[in-house]
């Protein structure tokens, strides 16, 4: 093995991203595949940068709609009122439920938003090349991929209310617009978050010619957990 | 012509390397007791689980959750009682009325999130558990069905629901008298047994397996 060979990509190796079986394509091969699980290999995700940067900014856009415009509207007694995202929250709130609003507000609010600043943080450094808290990037990344379904909440809570509340001239509740919206930034962030490689964060960090790397070790040098 | 048709064209190191999917760190290939977990010294991302449970437990768990899965959209959630009138409402009496309102983008996620991406995810895994644990035999197409499998799993919500649910029932509850459903109890239950599932599963065994599944009879 060369000098530094800390990386597979340095090592000339592919890491399917699917079944983690790692192999060396030959050298000929255009589009090669996983020889187990079939997926199709790449060095880095496919234009990762540029496929997350227009995810990102789109659910920015959606991002306007779903707050301002109505979720839903519940008529009780023909008395209608048009409900946002922040007026559900605090509707929660004027009832004395704290627990339930607070994890309201988290899951449709503090989420979205969180996700949506860290992704164009992470973006950013990539792109001016930052090495600066790599590991603290990456689980920045992993916690927004893996908290940003939470927030598809409010969408299910408005389709039971629809679904069970269908009482003619008593009640009814209907979805409004801003639903639509705020499920596109909830899918729109989710791919966003799959299209982002936190392996180009590593990549900044290669020992340059002539430099030590604080961050590479001898190769097995894993943590053991129990 | 692709890697998979030759095996001459793409030299796995599979037996001895692996590299950490975050990082991309090249380490050796962890021998693990079972229950042990490695982590990439770089970045903190687990490399590799070993689980204690085997297959027996996740085709087990496969089952209670579409058994499960069938109830909780065969009967009513719930059921109101506003000055008499009563009401009952399923998961796809509610993806229906949102169809009929107009909203048929939320009527679809709701739809596929809820619905067709957790059965699907049952139904992928229990075809390529159920042949290879009985049988010790890959069924056709194994691996692209396992694949699906695990890109599908972000997108089955069913304990997000089951949330939904609870923050419906709450705001619901000085409206009018509520009676919980049946599906209410199973999509609890459906809850439990998929997240027992994706805790109990070792996918790296299954696809070790589905390389060789000859050596799944002799364990
Ligand atoms: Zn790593």
């Amino acid at each position: 093995m060369t000098k530094h060979a800390t990386t597979a990509a340095e090592a000339g190796y592919l890491l399917c991203h699917c079944c983690h079986l790692l192999g060396r394509p030959e050298p000929g091969s255009v589009r090669p595949r996983c020889p187990r699980c079939g997926a199709v290999l790449h060095r880095r995700k496919p234009d990762s940068l540029a496929r997350t940067w227009a995810l990102t900014l789109t659910a920015y856009i959606l991002y306007i709609p779903a707050n301002l415009l109505p979720i839903m509207t519940v008529t009780m007694s023909g008395r209608g009122e048009p409900d946002t995202i922040l007026s559900g929250v605090k509707e929660l709130i004027v009832g004395g439920m704290w627990p339930l609003a607070l994890l309201v507000f988290f899951a449709s609010i503090t989420v979205p938003v969180l996700k949506l600043l860290v992704l164009t943080f992470l973006l950013l450094s990539v792109q001016f090349g930052s090495r600066w808290r790599p590991w603290e990037r990456t689980v920045l990344y992993r916690l927004t991929e893996s908290v940003g379904r939470w927030s598809m909440i409010d969408i299910f809570v408005i389709t039971i209310l629809v679904a069970v509340v269908e009482l003619g001239a008593l009640a009814t509740i209907e979805a409004g617009p801003g639903a639509v919206a705020f499920g596109g930034v909830v899918v729109v962030t989710m791919f966003a978050a799959m299209s982002f490689d936190p392996r180009l964060i590593w990549d900044r960090m290669a020992p340059k010619d002539g430099e030590v790397s604080s961050h590479s070790r001898p190769e097995g040098a894993y943590r053991m957990q129990r | 012509m692709t890697a998979r048709s030759g095996t001459g064209e793409y030299a796995v190191a599979e037996h001895t390397l692996v590299a950490c999917h975050d990082c991309d760190l090249l380490f050796r290939k962890p021998r693990l007791q079972p229950g042990q977990k490695a982590r990439c010294p770089r970045c903190g991302a687990v490399l590799f689980q070993r689980k204690r449970s085997g297959m027996d437990q996740s085709l087990a768990l496969a089952l209670t959750s579409l058994v499960l899965f069938m109830l909780a959209n065969a009967y009513p959630l719930l059921r109101m009682n506003i000055a008499g009138r009563v009401q009952e409402g399923s998961l796809l009496t509610g993806i229906e009325e949102l169809y009929s309102q107009g909203y048929w983008e939320i009527s679809a996620l709701v739809f596929v999130v809820t619905f067709l991406a957790p059965l699907a995810k049952m139904l992928c895994l229990f075809y390529v558990l159920l042949p290879l644990r009985l049988l010790g035999l890959r069924a056709p197409k194994a691996e692209l069905v396992f694949r699906w499998t695990e890109q599908l799993s972000p997108w089955a919500m069913t304990e997000v629901f089951m949330l939904g649910i609870l923050v419906a029932v709450v705001k619901l509850a000085d409206l009018a008298a509520l009676t919980p459903g049946i599906a209410l109890y199973s999509f609890a239950g459906l809850m439990v047994s998929m997240a027992a599932g994706d805790a109990m599963l070792d996918d790296h065994e299954v696809w070790e397996r589905l390389r060789s599944p000859r050596e799944a009879t002799g364990d």
